[in-house]
């Protein structure tokens, strides 16, 4: 083919230009490419922060406060659930699994999270990623603690090294709970998720540590909680004993709410809380009254008092509302007191009181559904829960959420992409049109010798679709090449896994606009050159 | 598509104007007749260039006829003009001819690779033959794979001559081809030109300022005697243009 030959002369006799020419297009395709694997690998490592989990259910609050401050230990948590709440959730049917989250400690800056041994199991992150150890293993007794990659690159602990765990989430003028000190038992490999940056330890494990501080004296003034670590054991063996029953309680609550509605309230139901008076250190908690923000809910050896679970920080039931649940939970309460003092062999009501009150504060509960389908469903009945006011949020739904919150970079990242393009098409079309004017003798000669107005549209228009089109194979395959040699160091030093994958939609829209600009450009020194080589061939001057 | 028997060049009350007005070339008649060697002779600024472009079909008349061959270019669109162009005519600049990117041989090859009818007048000889034989001619026949860089401005001059003559177009245009040669290297130009132009039984239209040469050509045609445009109007010709463009 004439045409091409003369093209790739005509480009090989301008090799400089040419290749300014295409580099410059190659590199904005670069980075027009290069931005868009950044930003869906932004976005990919931001969606796989929590994986597996269908949902998260926290005190009654933002979901997005459920979410940050369960998934990323941003801000404090709402309010606390009770564990008890968890493990009747636990037995329904469209449940899989639960684990427990409970949040309010620190360890020199990092947070401490208790969980079960199930967190490990279930928790997944990125793609499918499993938390695995890279030291040691998972915590099982309660001294024993579990630290995030990050945690012991910092603080360079490897198993063994004894940790002292610190209530409040500074280390400054808070209690240390140094009477019950844990011992590293394993070290997670790195996720680049918040789990790098948190201390794993057993749920008994941060009851043990505030039954140390209660023993020790150190923590909040707590009088009306007893004490002594043998009542608090107690309890929790109460509990555990009476979750079926107080479960079968509030299906039941549940079930009547509907038609408890228009009955008349009980006559002092909603504060009835039988020989029980709150404890005088307890915040005064009034339906409709907002704590002071950051207010932990979990108060070592100090739970709140039954009433106290109508009324959640941040929450504002209209007073109808407020009114039916009250009753629906009295009712669920004096139901499961019933029934509990009806099972337990020890039948004082001081004891069942304070049973509710040992209840363990949990901070949150992962939740596995059977159907992921249900998880919506679930949801939605969790939300309603009627004994206690919670948050189910689906983490994917949640971090789509905050993602729109915070995405806009990424919109700002897309326009420097466009303006990159436009300038570096701009220079395509600066440099084929001086070239042109270079070139003015060459289109006139061909002209001459019989060339058409179509022939030398045709060159020009292949000549600047092929400086378009090498540009962006070679942007591409810088791109591919940069993936190769950063990927890795990028994901060491920023935590950003940046997938090598095939060109998207996007991509392919980019290149083709690039393109088909690059073949349009061709047009404009072609019509000149049409225009004008007609005069020129012919005059001396040229 | 060309009448065999009409003159290869007829003009008629042509008019050519750039601007509205402002006439350059005026030319009442105007014949050149088969094989001719003819020695278009003007001063700057009389049209000789215009003329050329006029005779190519590159230019269009405002009023009246080009005919070349028999073909009235005023009835041929662009396209069908370009076409005719390479096919029946060979071109030759004053300077700078070749596409400096390619070799000599395929500057040489270009027309008849351009254009099927001027490849098909080749009848069975090879491309290869055709151009050995044309630069055979014209002397250049060892440089035929140098670098355009490399040849000398004659030796430009002439791979121009070959690449104008090759396929046996019947009228070669040749603007002032031999300004950039020195005196006897003009002459030897010449001589090959002319001789490959009467093997190729091609009219020869040569537009020079240069006196000297006259004595070579069978005619002489001074433009300034048939141009009217600037014998009647020689003030407001070019002198007259800036105020002109002043006055818009």
């Amino acid at each position: 083919m004439l045409i091409l030959r003369l093209a790739f002369a005509s480009l090989r006799s301008r090799v400089l230009t040419t290749l300014l020419t295409i580099a410059s297009i190659a590199l904005s395709v670069t980075l027009l490419v290069g931005i868009e694997t950044v930003r869906a690998g932004v976005r990919e490592s931001f969606a796989g922060t929590i994986r597996g989990v269908d949902l998260i259910v926290g005190a009654r609050g933002g979901t997005l406060q459920v979410l940050l401050s369960t998934v990323f230990g941003i801000g404090s948590p709402a309010g606390s659930v009770k564990r008890s709440t968890m493990e009747r959730w636990e037995a329904h049917p469209a449940v899989k699994w639960v684990v427990p989250y409970s949040l309010g400690d620190s360890h020199r800056g990092f947070r401490v999270v208790g969980t079960t041994s199930d967190f490990y199991e279930r928790y997944r992150f990125r793609r499918d990623s499993r938390i695995t150890f890279a030291a040691g293993r998972a915590a099982v007794a309660d001294t024993e603690v579990v630290i995030g990659s990050d945690v012991a690159e910092r603080l360079t602990y490897e198993v063994g090294t004894p940790v002292v765990v610190v209530h409040g989430l500074r280390d400054i003028g808070t209690s240390s709970h140094d009477a019950h000190p844990f011992r590293v038992v394993g070290v997670l490999a790195r996720t680049f998720t918040p789990i790098d940056r948190s201390v794993y330890v057993t749920l008994e494990g941060i009851e043990a540590m505030h039954e140390g501080e209660a023993v020790a004296g150190t923590g909040a003034p707590a009088p009306a909680a007893g004490g002594t670590t043998g009542v608090v054991r107690e309890e929790s063996t109460v509990s555990r004993r009476s979750t079926k029953d107080r479960a079968a309680a509030i299906v039941e609550a549940n079930t009547r709410r509907a038609a408890s509605i228009p009955v008349a309230p009980p006559p002092g139901t909603p504060m009835a809380m039988p020989g029980a008076e709150p404890p005088p250190g307890t915040p005064p908690m009034m339906p409709g009254a907002t704590p002071p923000p950051g207010t932990p809910m979990v108060m070592p050896g100090a739970a709140p008092p039954p009433g106290a679970l109508l009324v959640m920080p941040g929450a504002e039931p209209p007073p109808a509302v407020v009114q039916q649940v009250k009753q629906a939970a009295a009712t669920a309460v004096a139901s499961a007191r019933d029934r509990a003092a009806a099972s337990a062999p020890r039948p004082t009501t001081a004891a069942d009181v304070e049973h509710d009150h040992g209840d363990d504060q949990i901070t949150a509960f992962f939740v596995g559904t059977k159907n992921r389908f249900e998880a919506l469903m679930l949801q939605r009945e969790m939300n309603t829960d009627l004994v206690e006011p919670l948050t189910a949020i689906i983490p994917g739904v949640a971090l789509g959420e905050l993602w729109q919150n915070i995405g806009s970079a990424e919109v700002g990242l897309r326009v420097i992409a466009i303006f990159a393009v436009a300038i570096s098409i701009t220079g395509m079309l600066v440099a084929l049109y001086s070239s042109l004017e270079a070139r003015r003798r060459e289109m006139a000669i061909l002209r001459a010798v019989g060339a058409g107005p179509r022939l030398i549209l045709s060159l020009l228009v292949l000549e600047s679709t092929l400086l378009a089109f090498l540009g962006c194979v070679i942007g591409v395959a810088f791109v591919y090449a940069g993936l190769a040699i950063a990927q890795g160091p990028i994901e060491q030093r920023f935590g950003l896994h940046l997938a090598v994958r095939a060109l998207g939609t996007t991509e392919y829209t980019y290149l083709g606009i690039v393109l088909v600009s690059g073949m349009l450009i061709g047009f404009v020194p072609a019509w000149k050159a049409y225009r004008t080589s007609l005069v020129d061939g012919l005059s001396p001057r040229a | 598509m060309s009448d065999a028997t009409a003159p290869a060049v007829e003009l008629s009350r042509l008019r050519f104007a750039y601007r509205a007005g402002h006439d350059v070339l005026a030319i009442d008649h105007l014949t050149i007749a088969r094989a001719e060697t003819v020695f278009l002779h003007g001063p700057s600024g009389s049209g000789k260039t215009t003329l050329l472009g006029l005779l190519a079909g590159v230019l269009q008349a405002t009023s009246g006829q080009v005919r070349v061959l028999g073909q009235d270019f005023s009835t041929m669109s662009s396209g069908a003009r370009d076409a005719f162009r390479a096919r029946h005519l060979g071109y030759v600049f004053q300077m700078f001819n070749l596409i400096p990117y390619l070799s000599v041989r395929e500057n040489i090859l270009l027309p008849i690779r351009l254009e099927a009818a001027r490849r098909a007048r080749l009848g069975t000889a090879s491309f290869e033959a055709a151009v050995q034989d044309v630069a055979g001619q014209l002397d250049i026949a060892r440089h035929l794979d140098s670098p355009i860089a490399e040849l000398s401005v004659g030796q430009q001059q002439r791979v121009a001559a070959a690449r104008a003559l090759i396929g046996s177009p019947e009228v070669v245009i040749a603007d002032e081809p031999t300004s950039a040669l020195d005196t006897d290297r003009r002459e030897r130009f010449l001589e090959l030109l002319f001789q490959s132009c009467a093997k190729a039984h091609a009219t020869l239209v040569f537009v020079s300022h240069d006196h000297t040469l006259m004595p070579l050509f069978s005619r002489i045609v001074e433009l300034p005697e048939i141009n009217t445009a600037a014998r009647g109007s020689g003030q407001s010709g070019t002198p007259a243009a800036p105020a002109g463009r002043g006055r818009a």
